[in-house]
């Protein structure tokens, strides 16, 4: 189960520099690792993370095997309008994911 | 498996050897409970941002897990096709305190069950569904869920004088020493806590917040899953999952923490 988790304040003032939290499930598998009998346990990771404002791009991020599991981002933009934030994750086995959390600015 | 499994248990071995000479030299008063007010939950000693993870539920990777069960308690499964929720409702209210006085005792086995075996014994019972493997994901997402709801509450075990005998039997395995590095539990988590082992900490070894997150499982992991990692590292044969020794220690260490919170579901390195 695949599980995005986001935190945003619901209410900001207009200018306001606010927190983005995100965290999604995922077991990050490196492709380093190897079974008892040799064998190689293919990478599995999460990729690339990107965030839009009302559909600006915000944010983006590339993810690579050293990142833990469950990777948890979070970054800071200014509140301009009221609207959406999308967030869009993506990685091996054609994993991808979003999520959308509303803000009002006052 | 864990990616750092490996290169940890080298580390630990080493390390529980080491250690093994500095207590022979310490030679602390051995055998002693800790005293009521002095103990402490593994959380007193979490770095910041560890403290700050299970401080806060956005940012705690438990809470995936928990979101995970709350979804699993409304779904209906097995042949009975009857969710969690169709008898207990809201978990909020019907499981509020459970997990605070589990391991409780089963009539029915005439021995102690945990958790996980009371929800398993709910599946095969209630739900004619197939028990769930320990550290499965549902069933550490049901856990977790049910014992969130005692966060916050006292550890009460139950005082049921049937429990006595099972509980004396988990202090037994807790002070017995065990494995080629010959060591009982009691001698690092009563004798020697606070003190190092390799760049660890040694707990008091308090199971307040199972299921935890532990940062080197880089997952969600159950007390008997922490109980068979120690064994490991004492390079004994670690009890099978739901063995009554495991139910038995996991017991004596709730009775050990009795008055202490539920931090369910707790962050640890
Ligand atoms: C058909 C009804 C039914 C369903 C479905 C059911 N239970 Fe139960 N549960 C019971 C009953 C009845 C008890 C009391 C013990 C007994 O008689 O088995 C109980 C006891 C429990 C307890 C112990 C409560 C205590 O106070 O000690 C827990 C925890 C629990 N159930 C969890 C679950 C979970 C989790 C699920 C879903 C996976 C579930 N149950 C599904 C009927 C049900
Ligand atoms: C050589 C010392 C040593 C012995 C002996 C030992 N442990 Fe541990 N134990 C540790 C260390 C160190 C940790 C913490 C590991 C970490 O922080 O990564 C730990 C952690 C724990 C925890 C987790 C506490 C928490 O805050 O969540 C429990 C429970 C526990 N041990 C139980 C046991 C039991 C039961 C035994 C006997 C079978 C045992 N230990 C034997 C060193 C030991």
């Amino acid at each position: 189960m695949a599980r995005p988790l986001i935190n945003v304040p619901a209410k900001i003032k207009r200018g306001q520099v606010f927190e983005i939290k995100t965290l999604i499930s995922h077991i990050m598998e490196t492709g380093f690792r190897y079974t008892t009998t040799g064998a190689q346990i293919p990478r599995d990771i999460v990729t690339a993370f990107s965030c839009s404002y009302n559909g600006e791009e915000i944010f983006r991020a590339d993810l690579y095997p050293a990142i833990s599991a469950n990777p948890f981002l979070t970054f800071f933009t200014t509140a301009t309008e009221s609207g959406t934030l999308d967030f869009k994750w993506i990685g091996d086995k054609g994993f991808s994911e979003t999520a959308t959390a509303k803000i009002v600015v006052e | 498996m864990n990616r750092r499994m490996s290169l940890l248990r080298t580390v630990v071995c080493r390390a529980v050897v080491s250690a093994m000479t500095a207590f022979a030299i310490a030679g602390a008063a051995l055998g002693a409970d800790i005293p009521l007010d002095k103990r402490r939950s593994g959380y007193a000693d979490l770095g910041r941002d560890s403290k700050a993870m299970q401080d806060d539920d956005t940012i705690n990777p438990a809470t995936l897990w928990v979101l995970d069960g709350e979804a699993l308690w409304k779904e209906k499964t097995g042949a009975a096709n009857r969710a969690c929720a169709d008898c207990h409702q809201d978990a909020t209210i019907s499981m509020k305190g459970v997990a605070a006085r589990y391991p409780a005792f089963s009539p029915a086995r005439k021995a102690p069950i945990d958790l996980e075996q009371r929800i398993n014994l709910c599946r095969s019972e209630h739900q004619q569904a197939p028990p769930l493997a320990y550290e499965s994901h549902d069933l550490l997402a049901l856990t977790a869920y049910v014992g969130r709801q005692s966060r916050g509450m006292a550890v009460t075990p139950p005082s049921d004088g049937r429990l006595t005998p099972f509980i004396e039997a988990g202090r037994k395995l807790f002070t017995r020493r065990i494995g080629q590095i010959d060591m009982s539990c009691a001698q690092c988590h009563d004798d020697n806590w606070g003190k190092k082992l390799a760049g660890s900490l040694i707990p008091q070894a308090q199971p307040t917040g199972y299921p935890i997150y532990r940062l080197e499982w880089q997952s969600l992991g159950s007390l008997q899953r922490r109980l068979r990692n120690c064994m490991t590292g004492l390079r004994a044969e670690a009890y099978e999952y739901g063995a009554p020794e495991n139910v038995n220690l996991e017991l004596f260490l709730m009775w050990r923490a009795r008055g202490m919170q539920v931090e369910t579901p707790a962050v640890r390195p």
